[in-house]
């Protein structure tokens, strides 16, 4: 089954992005910041991450450079989830070695859209 | 699939109201100190709340918060100086933001005082902005991936793609195979891999790309979504699309082939610029449905999200669990016992049930403080307060907080913010003295309130404490004798007199003032501490401070008794207002007021309570010397309560006795025995009231 870490110091987003993933199969893993994401990715390996940019203790483009750095993620997909739809963010989302993004607001549709684009 | 988005509504709230709370809290430090992490957290806890608002489709917190947004994200990128001038904007907007949320939590509409706000933050973003500015709002409401324009553009014929993708394209997790599938999606694609750069299979790096691509898509789709397809590695390829002219069939009046060639360019141009025209149209048309079905779903979802929630520490859950299991433990070993039990087993048995009396003990004690949270969630809303109201009563004024993280019921803290909101704002108006005062009398630094909180035994203790004019013992005595409270001339220690101010009537401001003076005075924040079982005890010097210390029960569910017996029946005396207890048969009871029975001990004449003539207890009549005297005291007030045994001493668990059969003055609630009886808890103040009231009607019944 297609396993899927889901990273956002939220716990409303976190949980409608869990459910919404979880609906759709997924196997579904969440973390409340990057440190701890890290730490899970770590011991685990994932098909698909998305992650949330702003976070305490670590954000999402910190953990995407972390993750890159992991042998289990060097080609893992990872999908930012961003409400800031400018250039330089998007840019540094990719230097870090973000695959792609979803803009918020999203809808559950529109997540499980865009990480369909990335699995199998 | 459909996702019903309510259900995270109740999340979504409360963590918002969190956010609130903690940037609140963070503008209040920014005043101190410009700390760069401090703008962070209060941008994050924005951020959030945008987030999420858009989201769930409450559109106007999301607008609101964007702009506030805007303004942080100037502030923590160093653009914008941190003035007090926007301290105050923010925290006005915090309060606004409060007021909105808890409108659409409440199914209510938001009513558009935000709107004034989100003006002057545009006016002040305009001032010096960049124009990037403009286009934000739209660009945030941009739906995401982008929507399909089917109806233009469909005279194409066909595109012609190349991808030369940069060699890393893999090591950024974007796979050209998946590309390929979703443009198969939009048309017929045949691909042609390049395969020329790809070196020998010695110098071959595995992880890089070396393929590039030929594609045909015979589609009918604008090239603005086959670019869609290759939007998240836009920089790390070479990208071509071009279109195939080959659609003559469907432009059939042209003449020429350049003539064809551009039209078709102009339409295509005109077709992209309404398209970005008309998207954001688009995405407000669609926002208008979510809203109105957002707000129906809270309305519907209300009543059962208003059960309020708890946020409970991991640990405290698993020592929980933890205990269950040593439980079920003891009870298995206990069934396996009571299965063939004889004799000789006993002294396993009498282990046994120690061990379950210890494991629910613990089970109890853990299930309770699930129920505790920190005094810091009612102290946190002191600063923002106490900063406000020195400001409009021109003081200066630190508010220092000690003992946060102390536990207390979470029903208790609910009821005890005001009362203690209140003597914070009373500290403030009356307590500090104006700078004025403070520098004819030569005081020392600046006015200082405290607050602390610790733990005492089976209560908490909270200090609010200033350092101002302190309470004049005299000025109180002359204004109770003036408003009859008290009779011209009668002594009463210094204490008393302070504590006067507690009374009911009485209010000593001269000038009402506009922090203070609103009808509701101390007499009301005492009685609301005492309804949760507590006291307030005041001490002051004059010219040195004021400090009132509040004594409550940790919890309103379980209450250390004492049990007593009169006659047959059982009941339970707190066991924290019992003063001594003395034999009936060693003292004289006197009687005054005609039948009023006493016991004088030392200068005070303490009225005795007799159960049995209180609840009408049909028995014989005891002897006068059989039996005992509890003195019990409430509220300051002492009465003895004549029992007839003592006996054990045990937490009892408090059942209301309103809510299953009536309220009964006297009687503060019931619990139930170990052998399986009901037993009643005396209220002693109540009790107290009760006797005293008895006792008039039978004097005027003599008179």
């Amino acid at each position: 089954m297609t396993r899927i870490l889901a990273v956002d110091d939220s716990a409303s987003m976190r949980q409608m992005v869990t459910f919404t993933l979880k609906s759709a199969g997924f196997e579904v893993v969440d973390a409340e910041d990057g440190v701890k994401a890290l730490a899970i990715a770590k011991n685990s390996k994932f098909d698909v991450v998305v992650t949330d940019v702003n976070m305490p203790n670590m954000d999402g483009i910190t953990l995407c450079s972390e993750l890159r750095k992991l042998p289990n993620f060097k080609f893992t997909p990872i999908l930012m989830l961003t409400t800031e739809s400018s250039a330089d963010k998007k840019q540094a989302g990719r230097a870090a070695g973000a695959t792609g993004w979803i803009v918020k607001p999203f809808n559950p549709e529109q997540l499980l859209a865009t990480v369909k684009k990335v699995v199998g | 699939m459909e996702i019903d988005l309510s259900q995270f509504h109740a999340v979504f709230f409360e963590e918002s109201f969190e956010g609130l709370d903690v940037m609140e809290q963070e503008l209040l430090n920014l005043e101190e100190d410009t700390d760069l992490e401090n703008v962070n957290t209060i941008f994050r806890a924005a951020h959030s709340i945008k987030g999420g608002s858009a989201t769930f489709g409450f559109n106007q917190v999301a607008e609101f918060t964007h702009v506030m947004e805007t303004l942080l994200d100037e502030m923590r990128e160093g653009k914008r100086e941190i003035t007090r001038e926007i301290i105050d904007l923010l925290l006005k907007s915090v309060d606004c933001l409060r007021g909105m949320l808890n409108k659409l939590q409440d199914g209510d509409d938001v009513n558009n005082d935000y709107v004034e706000l989100v003006d002057y933050f545009n006016q002040l973003l305009s001032n010096e902005s960049s124009d990037d500015k403009q286009n934000t709002p739209n660009q945030n409401s941009e739906e995401p991936l982008s929507v399909s324009n089917k109806d233009d553009d469909n005279s194409n014929g066909g595109y012609s793609i190349k991808f030369v993708p940069e060699n890393y394209i893999l090591q950024t997790g974007n796979e050209p195979v998946r590309m390929f599938k979703e443009l198969e999606g939009l048309g017929t694609l045949t691909v042609k891999a390049d395969l020329t750069k790809v070196p020998n299979f010695v110098e071959l790096d595995p992880e890089l790309c070396f393929v590039s691509w030929d594609m045909q898509l015979d589609s009918q789709e604008s090239e603005a979504d086959i670019r869609a397809v290759f939007e998240w590695v836009d920089d790390d390829c070479l990208l071509e699309v071009k279109q195939l002219n080959n659609s003559s069939s469907n432009e059939s009046e042209k003449t020429s082939d350049n003539a064809k060639a551009t039209v078709s360019e102009i339409n295509s141009e005109a077709s992209t610029q309404t398209k970005a025209q008309t998207e954001p149209l688009v995405a407000d048309s669609k926002k208008l449905v979510p809203i109105k079905k957002e707000k129906e779903a809270v309305k519907s979802t209300n009543k059962s999200t208003s059960s309020a929630s708890i946020r409970v520490g991991i640990d405290k859950v698993d020592t929980l669990i933890d205990l269950v299991g040593e439980l079920v433990i003891t009870q298995s070993m206990l069934g396996e016992l009571g299965e063939n039990f004889d004799v000789s087993k006993l002294e396993q048995l009498v282990a046994g049930l120690r061990e379950l009396e210890s494991n629910t003990r613990e089970l109890q004690e853990s299930v309770m403080r699930i129920r505790m949270l920190p005094i810091g969630f009612v102290f946190n809303r002191m600063p923002r307060m106490v900063r406000d109201l020195s400001a409009q009563l021109g003081k200066n004024i630190d508010l220092i907080i000690k003992g946060e993280d102390t536990e207390l019921d979470k029903t208790v803290m609910e009821q005890i913010g005001d009362p203690l909101t209140h003597l914070v704002r009373n500290a403030i108006d009356h307590g500090i003295e104006s700078n004025q005062q403070r520098a004819d009398n030569n005081k020392q630094g600046v006015g200082k309130i405290t607050l602390d909180a610790y733990h005492q035994g089976g209560n908490i203790i909270i200090e609010i404490e200033d350092n101002g004019g302190g309470i004049n013992p005299d000025i109180i005595y002359a204004k109770a004798v003036e408003k009859g409270l008290i009779e011209e001339g009668v002594e009463i220690p210094e204490e008393q007199i302070i504590g006067l101010i507690m009374e009911p009537g009485f209010s000593t401001a001269e000038v009402v003032s506009d922090v203070s003076g609103r009808g509701v005075g101390l007499d009301v924040v005492k009685r609301n501490i005492n309804n949760l079982g507590g006291s307030v005890d005041i001490s002051s010097v004059v010219g040195r401070g004021t400090k009132f210390t509040i004594r409550l029960p940790l919890t309103l569910a379980i209450l250390d008794g004492q049990l007593i017996r009169c006659a047959n029946e059982i009941y339970v005396i707190p066991l924290a207002s019992i003063v001594e207890s003395i034999p009936l048969a060693g003292i004289k009871l006197t009687k005054i007021a005609g039948n009023m029975p006493v016991y004088k001990n030392g200068n005070e004449y303490i009225p005795i309570v007799d159960l049995r003539d209180e609840f009408d207890i049909k028995t014989e009549k005891q002897s006068t010397n059989e039996g005992l005297i509890a003195i019990v005291e409430g509220e300051n007030r002492k009465i003895a309560i004549k029992i007839d045994e003592l006996l054990g001493q045990q937490q009892v668990v408090i059942k209301s006795l309103e809510s299953h059969y009536k309220c009964i003055q006297g009687v503060s609630g019931a619990t139930i025995l170990g052998d399986g009886r009901v037993s009643l808890i005396l209220d002693i103040v109540g009790l107290s009231r009760r006797s005293a009231d008895r006792a008039t009607a039978v004097r005027e019944k003599v008179a």
